[in-house]
């Protein structure tokens, strides 16, 4: 089975890159493993037969969000130099957090049942006419909601980037 | 898939990138004679009859120039950057549908590398993936000129991807999908979609002059303040790349154009004097190449015609005029699709 | 002070709509530039073609010599001292017996230097030689790679001695140039048409 093949690989180099997001000690280094991870998971999407959710993950995702991310890491030239220094409770404190944090997502993956999926395998789910249609009629107002919020971060965003009128 | 149709879609996509180099090759030919001419001056003409030899000429001294790799660079991600803008710059060609399907022998040889049923967001994607090559390129040199060249680039097409998209939307909802070669294929005869969407059509052709890095929105490498932008420590075939990805980027784009907008293989009256299919398909590569150099010419005429704009100029266009009109366009034409609902909604 | 009726004054308006939508002003230059499309060419494509000069253009400039072979020259150092751009040295030196066919007077030059990336061409050598030495040709000063090599020396301004090799100034002298030097004693900076009256 070669989809499962590719499977294996794709996990493979998406958990080596998100990996590499972190351990890498160049900021610019980390954002551009970070478009490699995305560009995986894509593939992943891809291999679910959404080639809609793909394409729409890797022009948003790495097409502009990392853009971004870039641009503003590039701006603030990030480097040992101008890092903060971090006292050694805030490290241990770090340490615990995210401990606990494993110790959760594993607990939960151990708990949780395989879904079997109850319709049989339709190529054409991934298509945008479908996608379209379920979204305006079965999801109509989680969709217009997440919109809404967009737009409460746009108006937040342009009121912090205003002047303060004195 | 049989092995013929792998033998064929691999000789596709051998013509298909042997073409666009060789069209991106003689564009620079072209705009160094268009620019003369627009000058009245007479441009290359030592290399060759009319110097058609001088790409050839140019390319081997851009091989053997000397190969600047700065000190204080960032050797891998340096060398990176170029490659990543030519490889995008290549890749769109694809999804681009260059002829109706020739058929020999009852099989259906379509002259389209690859019909994905989402070819405008595949063109997006790839697009919106293009100003990495810029941003590593500028910032691995260690210049702040380059770094100057990377950030101009990089807010540049973000902001204009927008209205891009916006107006591409309009377009997708008069077309009803996102296959291009479904969308070249509605336009048969005289249903081009400028006539439709004429004010699609100009917002669409600005922002492609901006996501091309075309004057007069070349502001990531203006000679005039940032030395060459992204490009100032670039020598060489890296220099090459970046210059070469420009005229294929312009290609691409010039196909895309006459795609989308005007009739993409398509030429009215043409059933009358040709019926035969294959030689339709074959007159229709000629017909899209004839709008492919009008668009090049097109985008080297306003090059030499127009000023670069002020960056705060640039920033004004894209998001206070072209995104409120792209919205305007996506809003009269859902109005107009829907014209008869809303008259039964008002006056029933 | 109009000095042309081509003069605009600017005036700073508010600009009408059509104005600040700017496409009209586009698409106006982009005609222009259009139209330039098929304009008549003004490139001369040099070694084939060379820009038509005036019949008294003046280049590179020639030492001469007499009928017998003699260098006219004698050193006198009036064509240094005329010189405009200070473009003209030279070391004078004692004729020696036997070198009478060499130098027609009793001092000569011997080294007689013009630096061609000074020299403006404006002739005032030519005008102030009293012994028909200098002249400035029609031919031109060739393009070369340093500096020490545009100083030009005796070996390339002086002509050959050999009488067909011998440069032919009169190409230059038109009518007016002839009376102009018939009469040496008119100063350079004097218009010749109103000393002649």
């Amino acid at each position: 089975m070669i989809t499962t093949y590719l499977f294996y690989f794709l996990s493979f180099l998406a958990i080596m890159f998100a990996l590499m997001v972190v351990f890498s000690k160049n900021p610019v280094h980390s954002v551009l493993y970070l478009v490699l991870t995305f560009f995986t998971i894509a593939g992943h999407y891809v291999l679910l037969n959404a080639q809609f959710l793909a394409a729409v993950h890797i022009i948003v995702y790495a097409g502009a969000i990392m853009v971004l991310f870039l641009f503003v890491i590039m701006l603030l030239n990030l480097n040992k130099e101008t890092e903060p220094h971090k006292s050694v409770w805030l490290k241990a404190s770090a340490a615990v957090a995210s401990g606990l944090l494993l110790v959760v997502l594993v607990g939960s993956l151990k708990s949780a049942e395989t879904i079997v999926a109850t319709n049989a395998f339709d190529p054409n789910i991934g298509l945008i006419e479908n996608l379209g249609k379920v979204l305006f009629s079965e999801f109509l107002l989680p969709f217009e909601v997440s919109s809404v919020l967009l737009l409460v971060a746009m108006v937040g965003a342009v009121m912090l980037g205003k002047r303060s009128i004195k | 898939m049989t092995l013929s149709f792998l033998i064929y879609k691999i000789i596709l996509v051998v013509v298909v990138f042997a073409v666009t180099l060789v069209v991106a090759m003689y564009s620079t030919y072209a705009e160094r004679k268009v620019a003369a001419f627009l000058q009245d001056r007479i441009g290359p003409n030592r290399a060759g009859p009319f110097g058609i030899l001088q790409p050839l000429a140019d390319g081997i001294k851009m091989f053997m120039k000397e190969e600047v790799i700065p000190g204080a660079s960032n050797k891998a991600l340096f060398i990176i950057g170029p490659s990543l803008v030519l490889l995008t710059a290549c890749m769109t060609g694809v999804v681009i549908p260059w002829g109706s399907p020739l058929i020999i022998d009852g099989t259906v040889y379509p002259l389209q590398i690859t019909d994905v049923n989402i070819g405008i967001l595949y063109l997006f994607g790839v697009i919106s993936l293009g100003v990495y090559g810029i941003m590593i390129g500028g910032w691995a040199s260690n210049n702040k000129y380059s770094l100057l060249g990377a950030i101009r680039a990089s807010s540049q097409m973000i902001s204009y991807e927008v209205a891009m998209g916006l107006s591409i939307i309009a377009l997708v909802m008069t077309t009803g999908t996102l296959s291009l070669s479904q969308i070249a294929e509605q336009q048969h005869g005289w249903h081009w979609n400028v006539l439709v969407q004429p004010l699609g059509f100009f917002i669409f052709i600005i922002c492609a002059f901006a996501e091309t890095n075309r004057a007069p929105f070349d502001l990531p490498e203006c000679e005039t303040e940032l030395v060459g932008g992204y490009h100032t420590e670039y020598s060489s075939m890296k220099l090459g790349f970046f210059l070469f990805a420009e005229y294929i980027n312009m290609f691409i784009s010039s196909a895309v154009i006459a795609t989308f907008y005007f009739g993409g293989y398509n030429m009215p009256f043409i059933e009358r004097f040709v019926q035969d299919p294959n030689w339709l398909a074959i007159l229709g590569v000629v017909f899209l190449f004839m709008k492919i150099v009008f668009f090049i010419f097109v985008f080297m005429w306003v090059r030499w015609t127009l000023p670069r704009f002020r960056y705060d100029q640039l920033m004004n266009l894209g998001w206070k005029i072209l995104i409120p009109l792209s919205l305007l366009n996506i809003v009269i034409t859902g109005a107009v699709m829907m014209r008869e609902e809303i008259f039964q909604l008002l006056f029933k | 002070m109009q000095l042309t009726n081509r003069s605009k004054v600017v005036v700073k308006k508010e600009m009408t709509l059509a104005e600040r939508l700017y496409i009209p002003a586009i698409f106006s230059g982009m005609i222009i530039t259009f139209k330039h499309l098929f304009r008549k060419k003004v490139t001369i494509q040099y070694p084939e073609q060379t820009r038509e000069v005036s019949k008294i253009w003046r280049g590179q400039h020639v030492l001469k010599r007499d009928e017998i072979g003699a260098e006219r020259c004698t050193a006198c150092g009036l064509c240094a001292v005329a010189c405009p751009a200070e473009a003209i040295t030279m070391i004078a030196a004692e004729r020696k017996p036997g070198e009478e066919h060499l130098y027609r007077e009793e001092k000569y030059a011997a080294t007689y230097e013009i630096n061609m990336l000074r020299c403006i061409f404006c002739g005032d050598c030519e005008e102030a030689c009293p012994k028909e030495a200098i002249f400035l040709t029609d031919r031109k000063v060739e393009s070369l790679y340093t500096r020490a090599e545009l100083v030009y020396g005796k070996d390339i301004l002086v002509e050959a001695i050999e009488k067909d090799k011998r440069v032919d100034v009169t190409v230059r002298e038109t009518p007016e140039v002839a009376e102009f030097k018939a009469h040496k004693e008119f100063g350079h900076n004097t218009v010749f048409e109103n000393k002649k009256n």
